[in-house]
């Protein structure tokens, strides 16, 4: 079953009160693959990977992860099974330094129930090393680190602990240029060692260079996917603003 | 990618250097502490640095030190807990109560007194936790108000009169009781605020305590229970409430009702002077110690010289608002 794509969504309907928040959507992530899920403000991209992370169940439809169908009841069930989330605001503790922040929730202890302070600050080495990624030092404060930093701290938090699925909501909204093409090549590396990223955004431009794959969002419904090679920006947008198709592209209705 | 040198992190050398200082707020306080000790000592050589009178000043550290154990994990979690003197009263007088209904005087009444003051003390400190922590009722309402239920119970439990029937072993053996020179409520003090640091310090619940205090929404998206967690920091400081009502029940052999009126506010002012934040998430029991100690050698200091006391008041004030100052100003460095 190789073949089979890392997530698959099929049919995934929610409303709340009335609003089709999101309305029969079918969708693939590959492993070792970056989709750019785009669309307005309102268009459901964040209630679909909310449903994929556990915080809402949906009204309808089927989520499969490399092929068999999953129950995602919780954040909790979401984690398990290698599903990580990373917000916009970060929810880092913002006095704890870089290890305690990677282990919070998961700390190492030894069998006095002491915290094992040393063996977390390798293993997190060994993570960031694996990640190619390298902050200033390990037992500064959260507080004092760079938004492109912390970044990588809650990104190297959900892959230490084995994410399969990386979700991230408007990853390098709030980063300068050179910050924003770090966690750039930080993403493009995770994809390359097979984990399969969903990069949320409302603004093309965030996402275009870095995505392999597009999806649009309009009104709760996939307007379209495409590769991110096939399309121009201007079609994009085409895509987000009126919900038309690029001409050639067959519109998804499953 | 991100730099690995460390400096480069810090705009300038100036702004680095100063913030390394108030960084380590809690050096600097035993800085101040070792220059009252030393100008004291040097004043009155013949009074103040005799073993006597250390002795005392530790015994008169002691309880307020216990308190300020719970009361720093209250603090970092970002709370406040004004009760913990009405509660300390409670427990006295519960736990003379039940050695009273015992009877005799023997280690297994003592036993008996202190299980009664700590299940009093966990009893508020479960009110507390639960209103702040699942009732969602700020904590300084909370404590504010059992800080009167509890003192109010205890009034009207005794109808206002002290106990004083308070077993002979339990005044001798811990209250002014000494072991190999060291008073006894010294070393349960000791034992306390160590165990209550390295708990503090080195184990997940410790940890927990900063990262509940430091940010509750990263907590939960890491799966941490924050009510939960909160519930056993006001339970814990409860539980070292009630300790505390029973040492002074052992000091003073009598219930106090009104001898603890200002124990809450010198604790929270002991452990802000320590450097721990009243926002929370950063501090840390060494620095509680000191900011506990420093009004008790100032008082001492005041009385050896022969000032009038009142003036102890009036330097932790200044000392106090210093503290808090020095914190907000060191958040501002570190949050540019
Ligand atoms: N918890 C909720 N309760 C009620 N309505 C919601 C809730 N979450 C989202 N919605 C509605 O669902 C629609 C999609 O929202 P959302 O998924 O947040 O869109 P996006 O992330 O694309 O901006 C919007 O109309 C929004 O108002
Ligand atoms: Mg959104």
């Amino acid at each position: 079953m190789s073949t089979a794509p890392l997530v698959a969504f099929s049919g995934i309907s929610k409303t709340f009160g009335g609003v089709h928040a999101v309305e029969n959507v079918s969708l693939d992530l590959n492993p070792g693959e970056v989709l750019g899920l785009l669309g307005h403000n309102g268009a459901g991209k964040s209630t679909l990977i909310k449903i994929l992370s556990g915080v809402y169940p949906p009204d309808a439809g089927e989520i499969r992860l490399s092929g068999s169908p999953v129950n995602i009841r919780s954040t909790r069930d979401a984690k398990a099974l290698g599903i990580e989330t990373i917000y916009q605001n970060l929810a880092l503790s913002e006095n704890l330094d870089s290890v305690a922040n990677l282990f919070l929730g998961r700390e190492i202890t030894n069998r006095f129930g002491f915290m094992d302070d040393e063996a977390m600050e390798e293993a997190a080495r060994t993570s960031l090393d694996r990640m190619k990624l390298r902050l200033p030092s390990l037992s500064k404060l959260v507080a004092s680190l760079s938004g492109g930093q912390r970044q990588a701290v809650a990104i190297a938090r959900a892959v230490h602990f084995n994410a399969r699925v990386l979700i991230m909501d408007e990853p390098t909204a709030a980063l300068g240029p050179e910050e924003t093409a770090k966690v750039g090549a930080l993403i493009r590396e995770l994809a390359s060692q097979g984990i399969g990223i969903i990069l949320i955004s409302h603004d093309i431009h965030d996402v275009f260079d870095l995505a392999d794959r597009l999806a649009v969002m309009r009104h709760g419904k996939v307007v379209g996917t495409t590769r991110t090679a096939d399309v121009s920006k201007d079609e994009v947008l085409a895509m987000i603003i009126a919900g038309t198709l690029p001409a050639g592209m067959a519109r998804r209705d499953h | 990618m991100t730099s690995q040198v460390p400096t480069e992190v810090m705009p300038d050398g100036g702004t680095r250097r100063l913030s390394a200082i108030l960084g380590s707020q809690s050096l600097a306080l035993l800085l101040v502490l070792f220059v009252l000790v030393a100008f004291f000592s040097l004043m009155r050589p013949d009074a103040f640095p005799r073993i006597a009178n250390i002795l005392n000043m530790a015994t008169d550290a002691s309880i307020l030190l216990v308190l300020a154990v719970g009361g720093t994990y209250v603090i970092l979690t970002g709370g406040i807990d004004l009760s913990i003197n009405g509660v300390l009263v409670f427990s006295g007088v519960i736990a003379a109560q039940a050695m009273v209904w015992t009877g005799g005087d023997n280690p297994p009444t003592l036993l008996v007194g202190l299980v009664f003051a700590m299940l009093a003390g966990a009893a508020w400190g479960a009110v507390n936790g639960f209103l702040i922590a699942k009732a969602r009722i700020p904590a300084l309402i909370v404590t504010l108000g059992t800080m009167g239920m509890s003192l109010g119970s205890a009034l009207l439990i005794t109808r206002g009169i002290d106990i004083s029937d308070v077993p002979d072993s339990l005044v001798v053996g811990i209250g002014s009781g000494r072991l190999m020179g060291v008073p006894v409520l010294v070393i349960v003090t000791a034992v306390i605020v160590i165990a209550g640091g390295l708990v503090l310090a080195y184990t997940r619940f410790g940890r927990y305590t900063y990262a509940v205090g430091s940010s509750p929404e990263a907590c939960r998206r890491a799966s941490i229970n924050v009510a939960g967690h909160l519930l056993k920091v006001y339970l814990l400081a409860g539980v070292l409430s009630g300790v505390a009502g029973y040492l002074s029940l052992a000091r003073f052999a009598t219930t106090t009702l009104s001898g603890h009126t200002t124990d809450n506010l010198q604790v929270i002012a002991g452990i802000v002077i320590g450097g721990t934040s009243l926002f929370g998430g950063s501090g840390g029991m060494f620095g509680t110690v000191v900011g506990i100690i420093i009004p008790v050698v100032l008082l001492n200091g005041f009385v050896v010289l022969g000032l009038p006391p009142f003036w102890q008041q009036v330097a932790v004030g200044a000392v106090l608002i210093g503290a808090v100052y020095f914190d907000q100003l060191r958040r501002r460095l570190r949050d540019r």
